[in-house]
C-alpha cells in the first residue's frame, strides 16, 4: 500500500469565463509514473498550471504530500517538493547550463555537487556544454536542460508538460528513456502527453481527459488495447 | 590645449553622472520591459534632500541618509504605483510612471516653494584641484572612477551571485521563473532598490557641480541618461554606461566649442538629434538585444 503524494479533488479552472478544467479528480501514489493523455485543449495543461500555482482553480482542491496546497503561490509549491518541467521547455536562453541546473534548485541551501553530477550523469552532453548559454543548445538538448534543472529541486514529484513536444522521433526515446530511469532512481512522475504511445507505455497509470473532465482512467496497458483510446489516440484499431 | 583638458575632464565627469541615472532606467526595463518615467525625478528628490539633511547634520551622516531614504523611495513607488498593475498593458504602467513623476515635481514645489535650492559645497568633492594646469573640482576626477567601481560592483552581482541570477533570469521568463521557487516581487524590488541607490550617488556627484536645484531638475539629466540607456541599448547596463559617457563628452565638447561659433545653446538638441540618428541606423542601440527573441 502506497501513500499518495498527489491528490486532486473535484478541480475546477476557467479562465475569463471559459471553462477549461470542469471537476477533475485523480491522484499519484508515491513511486507511480501518472499520466494524463487528452487532445489539444482538452484542459490537461491548466490542471498542471493550477498544481504549481501559476493559475488559482475556481473551486476544488489538491493536497500534495498530504498539505492542502491549493492556491498556494510557486515558491510555496516548489520548496514542498513540486518541481515542473513547462511545455516549451523554456530553459532561460540566457543564463548557462550549468546556471539553468543551479537556478533549478534556488531555493535550496546545501551543496549542489552531488546533483550536479546525478544531472550530469543522465545527460553526458550538458556536461560537455557546461558554459554555453542555453540557447544555443538544440531542442533535445533543451528539453534534457529543462528535466536537468528540475531534478536540481530535488522533487517529491515531477511535474512534465509535453516533453516530446517538437523533438525528433530520435530524441523523444532519449527523453522517454531517461524518465524511466530517473522514476527507477525513485522520483515519482506526472507526465502530460499528447504522444499518447508513448506515454501509456512508461505509464503505471493513465487518465485520459477530454473537455475538461475525466474519461477514462486505468493501467498504462488496460488503456493501451482500449478500443476507443486506440482509435482517439493512437491512431490504429487492430495489434 | 590645457582648455581641451578641462572640457574632457568635465565630460568625462558628466557621463559618469548620467551613468549612474541610466542604470536604473535599464535595469527596470532589463526586467519589467517598463520606462520608468518617475526616475529622473527620484534622481531630483535625493538632491533636494542633500540640501535638507546637510543643513542639520554633518554631511558624514546626511549623505548615507540620501541614499537610504532613496532607495526607500524607489522601493515605495514600485510596490504602490506599479506593482498593482503587474497584470495591466504596459501602457498604463508608464502612465502611472509618468503620474509618480509629477507627483513627485509637485511634492518638490510644494516643499520648497519653487524656488531654486543650492546645494551645500561638498567638503572635499567640491574643493579645487589644479589637473594638467587647469583648475577643477575634486568631483570632477573622482566621478568616472567611483562610476567604474559600482558599475564592477554591480556587474559582479549580476553575474556571479544567486540574486543576479535570479535577476538574469526574471528579465527573460517570468512565469519560469516562479516555477523555479524565484519571488518575482522581491526580484524586483531589489532592481529599484540598486537603481535608486545609484540615482542617490548620482545626485551627489551631479549637483555639487550645479548652482542649484529647481522641482523640474530631474527631468534634464533624467532624459539624458534615459537617452544614454536607449542609445547603449536599453536592458544593457555596460551599453547604458557607455552611452551615458559618449553623450556626457559629446555634450561638453559642443558646449566648449568657441563662443563666436554660437552652438553651445544647441547642446541638449545635439544630444536628441544624437538619439534619433542612432536609432535609424541601429534599432536597437549598441548593445542592444535583437527585436525578435528566438523561440
Amino acid at each position: 500500500m502506497s501513500e499518495e503524494v498527489l491528490k486532486i479533488a473535484d478541480l475546477q479552472v476557467s479562465y475569463g469565463g471559459i471553462e477549461a478544467v470542469r471537476g477533475i479528480s485523480f491522484d499519484v501514489k508515491a513511486g507511480e509514473i501518472v499520466t494524463l493523455i487528452g487532445a489539444n485543449g482538452a484542459g490537461k495543461s491548466s490542471t498542471l498550471r493550477t498544481i504549481s500555482g501559476l493559475v488559482k482553480p475556481a473551486s476544488g482542491k489538491v493536497i500534495f504530500d498530504g498539505e492542502d496546497i491549493t492556491g498556494k503561490d510557486p515558491t510555496a509549491i516548489v520548496s514542498k517538493g513540486l518541481m515542473m518541467v513547462p511545455e516549451g521547455r523554456r530553459i532561460f536562453p540566457n543564463l548557462t547550463v550549468l546556471e539553468n541546473l543551479k537556478i533549478g534548485a534556488y531555493l535550496r541551501k546545501d551543496d549542489l555537487e552531488s546533483d550536479i553530477e546525478r544531472v550530469y550523469g543522465y545527460f553526458p552532453r550538458l556536461r560537455e556544454r557546461s558554459w554555453q548559454e542555453g540557447g544555443t543548445l538544440s531542442g533535445g538538448e533543451q528539453q534534457m536542460l529543462a528535466v536537468g534543472r528540475a531534478l536540481m529541486g530535488r522533487p517529491k514529484l515531477l511535474m512534465m508538460d509535453e516533453p516530446s513536444l517538437g523533438l525528433a522521433p530520435i530524441v523523444v526515446q532519449d527523453i522517454f528513456e531517461i524518465i524511466r530511469q530517473i522514476h527507477a532512481a525513485g522520483t515519482t512522475v506526472l507526465l502530460i502527453e499528447q504522444n499518447a504511445n508513448m506515454a501509456l507505455h512508461v505509464a503505471d497509470r493513465a487518465y485520459v481527459i477530454e473537455n475538461g473532465k475525466i474519461a477514462m482512467e486505468g493501467t498504462g496497458s488496460e488503456l493501451l488495447s482500449d478500443e476507443k483510446v486506440r482509435a482517439a489516440y493512437l491512431g490504429t484499431t487492430a495489434n | 590645449m590645457e582648455y581641451v583638458i578641462s572640457v574632457l575632464l568635465s565630460g568625462v565627469s558628466v557621463g559618469g553622472q548620467y551613468a549612474l541615472i541610466a542604470i536604473g532606467y535599464t535595469l527596470v526595463y532589463g526586467i519589467l520591459r517598463l520606462i520608468n518615467f518617475a526616475h529622473g525625478d527620484v534622481f531630483m528628490v535625493a538632491g533636494l534632500m542633500g540640501i535638507y539633511f546637510t543643513a542639520t547634520l554633518p554631511v558624514s551622516e546626511s549623505l548615507p541618509l540620501v541614499v537610504i531614504l532613496t532607495v526607500v523611495l524607489g522601493f515605495t513607488i514600485e510596490r504602490a504605483a506599479y506593482k498593482p498593475l503587474r497584470n495591466a498593458p504596459r501602457m498604463s504602467v508608464m502612465i502611472s510612471a509618468i503620474g509618480v513623476s509629477y507627483l513627485l515635481q509637485n511634492t518638490a514645489t510644494y516643499v520648497t516653494g519653487g524656488q531654486p535650492m543650492t546645494y551645500p559645497s561638498i567638503p572635499f568633492l567640491s574643493n579645487t584641484i589644479g589637473v594638467a594646469g587647469t583648475q577643477t573640482k575634486w568631483v570632477v576626477i573622482i566621478t568616472p572612477f567611483l562610476v567604474l567601481a559600482l558599475v564592477f560592483a554591480l556587474s559582479l552581482l549580476i553575474n556571479r551571485t544567486k540574486v543576479g541570477m535570479a535577476m538574469r533570469a526574471v528579465s527573460k521568463d517570468f512565469e519560469t521563473s516562479r516555477l523555479m521557487g524565484i519571488r518575482i516581487n522581491s526580484v524586483i524590488s531589489i532592481t529599484f532598490i540598486i537603481g535608486s541607490a545609484l540615482a542617490a550617488v548620482g545626485s551627489v556627484l551631479f549637483f555639487t557641480n550645479y548652482p542649484a536645484i529647481t522641482p523640474t531638475a530631474g527631468a534634464m539629466p533624467g532624459l539624458k541618461a534615459f537617452v544614454a540607456a536607449v542609445f547603449g541599448g536599453i536592458g544593457s547596463i555596460p551599453g547604458a554606461v557607455i552611452g551615458a559617457f559618449l553623450i556626457g563628452i559629446c555634450e561638453t565638447i559642443i558646449k566648449g566649442l568657441p563662443s563666436s561659433w554660437d552652438v553651445s545653446v544647441f547642446s541638449d538638441a545635439f544630444t536628441f538629434a544624437l538619439l534619433i540618428v542612432i536609432l535609424i541606423f541601429k534599432p536597437q542601440g549598441l548593445f542592444g538585444e535583437a527585436a525578435t527573441d528566438k523561440v
